[in-house]
């Protein structure tokens, strides 16, 4: 495996703007490397030639136009797209703490248990508040009682849902209102204590006031974890990520802290997308 | 102008016509089934319900069939039934009657109720697993290649089956080929086939109903796929597949001919939980419903006195089914309510 540090010149002729490279030696917990990354749904290339090293502990967004692969980059990031028959990446590779999550001996369901993922459309279980969050631990196994109640009870205040719901754990997850299911989707996700938490979209169904709450929660779960969050809206970039990778038509155009991308961003394409000339 | 307008007042004729066509239709049906439903409830309740306290002619239905006897006896006609003819003629010991027989016509229908909850049971016990198995493998598993187009069209198929062709079917393989007999088992396998593909197309639209969203959040919490079809969309597809069974349980309960050849009795006077051993439950041929009214409506010689349990079958029968069928209807809408995306 050849880190990003000795990695050969990128041959594409977009000049991609990495921001810290880092050296192998340096691996981080939930730290994870993309490297010359090509992915097509059967004949349709989606996603061109695609490096970039997403941070540690730190929420980084991608952006772009619809089409533009960002969703499908994420879904790579916990194999998700290994349940679309006719998708493949066709080169390059994916590390996550230095490990190729695409290798033979790689097993899935461990990988999806350390990369959570909080999806665009909310999507509790129909069943009760309490099992939904002690849904991934009795999967894995968890049986005893008293473990699995603190961890719903951390879960749901690590999502900041704890204080809503404590009066009523055992009433359907289906009883919540949208940004409330919505956590409680991101409260199933930590239970299991993963390392990275992928975000698509997970504020595009919700109202401004449970929007700013979940926002607000991402902000601080970045102190545990890595997270990836997939979105539309250039505000909420703005507003809650450190970093902001820029998509088109496939390509990673510009990945930059998301202060620079948003005020000097280095690339014409992201500039014209950020101030609203298209996308 | 006048093109347009003549035009119109051929169109708005057209429009009545096919309006009442279409009524016409629609009422035919009404009254077929209202005819049916009514001739059956009427000289069938004449058999089921009495005058009397407890109003239900229980011995109709706890009772196995009995020859009927008819005879003169001082001046006055009497019927009774196998049983009752013998005590009689002991009473009567030395009197000489001459007594025509019918036979089946006495007694009850005990034997082909229980036949037929059996085969019900047990066929549709082996459907639903096959069913459901191969359900989860049709809609999880396979991927859309050409073989699964082929395994598709085969279901398509033998859903167009005629049921006799069923019957012919078990009768050759499992009576014959692997010497089962006419019995229990064999029954249960062909109509277990025969309601086989409905079971798996209700089954696979059930799971196909269920949202890919859970599937994905599954998943996502690193659960395996069996595990997530068990925990996450099993439990939700359930109650649909079951209800949309029960329509099957009707069918199976209904049809004759794949029985006839495979499990059917006409007449058998043990009852199915009489066996010397176990294993000969399975291996024994049982009494049922819809048999029963075949038999006892054409194989018999016809007379005033064969009408009572024709409709008596009849009417028992379609109460059952009705009961099945309202089942099914009142899980459904429970269900729905209660699992809604």
């Amino acid at each position: 495996m050849v880190s990003v540090a000795e990695m050969p010149e990128i041959t594409s002729p977009i000049i991609v703007n990495q921001p810290e490279p880092i050296p192998k030696s340096e691996i981080e917990r939930g730290m994870i490397e993309i490297e010359q990354l090509d992915f097509k749904y059967g004949a349709h290339q989606v996603l061109h030639d695609v490096t970039l090293s997403i941070p540690a502990r730190a929420v980084t967004a991608f952006i772009g136009p619809s089409g533009c692969g960002k969703t499908t980059l994420l879904r790579c990031l916990n194999r998700m797209n290994d349940l679309i028959d006719s998708a493949h990446i066709t080169r390059g590779s994916i590390r996550i703490e230095g490990i190729d999550i695409n290798a033979p001996g790689v097993d899935v369901v461990d990988l999806r248990r350390r990369v959570g993922m909080v999806f665009q459309k909310s999507n509790p279980f129909p069943k009760s508040i309490f099992d939904n969050v002690a849904y991934g631990l009795r999967i894995a196994g968890v049986t005893k009682r008293t473990l699995i109640d603190e961890a719903v009870e951390k879960s749901l205040r690590s999502s900041a849902l704890w204080e809503e719901v404590k009066d009523r754990l055992h009433v359907s997850g289906y009883g919540l209102s949208g940004g409330q299911q919505q956590r409680l989707c991101i409260a199933r996700a930590l239970a299991v204590e993963p390392e990275i938490v992928l975000m698509d979209e997970p504020c595009s169904a919700l109202d401004p006031i449970a929007t700013a709450k979940v926002e607000e929660l991402i902000r601080q779960l970045k102190e545990q974890y890595t997270i990836v969050i997939v979105t539309h809206n250039m505000q909420q970039a703005g507003r809650c990520s450190d970093h902001t990778a820029f998509f088109y038509l496939g390509r990673l155009i510009e990945f930059d802290g998301t202060a620079k991308i948003f005020s000097n961003p280095a690339q014409r394409q992201t500039e014209e997308y950020i101030t609203g000339r298209f996308g | 102008m006048i093109a347009i307008a003549s035009n119109s007042r051929r169109v708005r004729r057209i429009e009545g016509v096919i309006f009442w066509l279409l009524r016409l239709a629609t009422y035919f049906i009404l009254a077929c089934a209202t005819y049916i439903f009514l001739d059956i409830g009427i000289k069938g309740s004449r058999t089921v319900f009495t005058s009397t306290p407890p109003f239900i002619n229980l011995p109709f239905l706890t009772e196995p069939p009995q020859t009927l006897y008819v005879f003169a006896y001082e001046g006055k006609k009497m019927t009774l039934s196998d049983r009752q003819f013998r005590q009689w003629k002991v009473e009567h010991a030395g009197t000489e009657v001459e007594a025509s027989s019918i036979a089946y016509s006495a007694g009850g229908i005990w034997p082909c109720i229980v036949g037929t909850a059996l085969l019900v049971i047990g066929s549709m016990a082996l459907a639903l697993g096959i069913g459901i198995s191969s359900a989860i493998y049709l809609s999880e598993y396979s991927r859309n290649g050409r073989l699964i187009r082929l395994v598709r069209i085969a279901i398509l198929n033998l859903a167009g089956v005629p049921s006799i062709v069923f019957g012919l079917f078990g009768f050759g393989l499992f009576v014959i080929f692997f010497g089962w007999n006419v019995s229990l088992i064999a029954g249960w396998f062909t109509l277990g086939l025969m309601v086989l593909p409905a079971i798996i197309t209700a089954s696979e639209e059930s799971l196909r109903a269920v949202p890919q969203g859970l599937r994905e959040g599954s998943l996502a919490l690193g659960a395996s796929k069996w595990q997530t079809i068990r925990k996450n969309v099993l439990p939700y597809a359930m109650p649909g597949i079951l209800t949309s069974s029960i329509l099957g349980i009707a069918r199976v309960a209904g049809e004759t001919a794949p029985i006839m050849f495979t499990a059917a009795y006409a007449m058998k006077d043990e009852m199915p939980w009489q066996v010397a051993h176990w294993t000969d439950f399975f291996f024994q041929g049982v009494m049922a419903l819809p048999y029963h009214i075949y038999v006892v409506s054409s194989k018999i010689p016809q007379n005033e006195y064969t009408e009572r349990v024709q409709y008596g079958s009849a009417f028992v029968f379609l109460f059952l089914v009705m009961l099945i069928a309202l089942t099914s209807i009142v899980l459904r809408e429970r269900s729905r309510s209660r699992l809604s995306w």
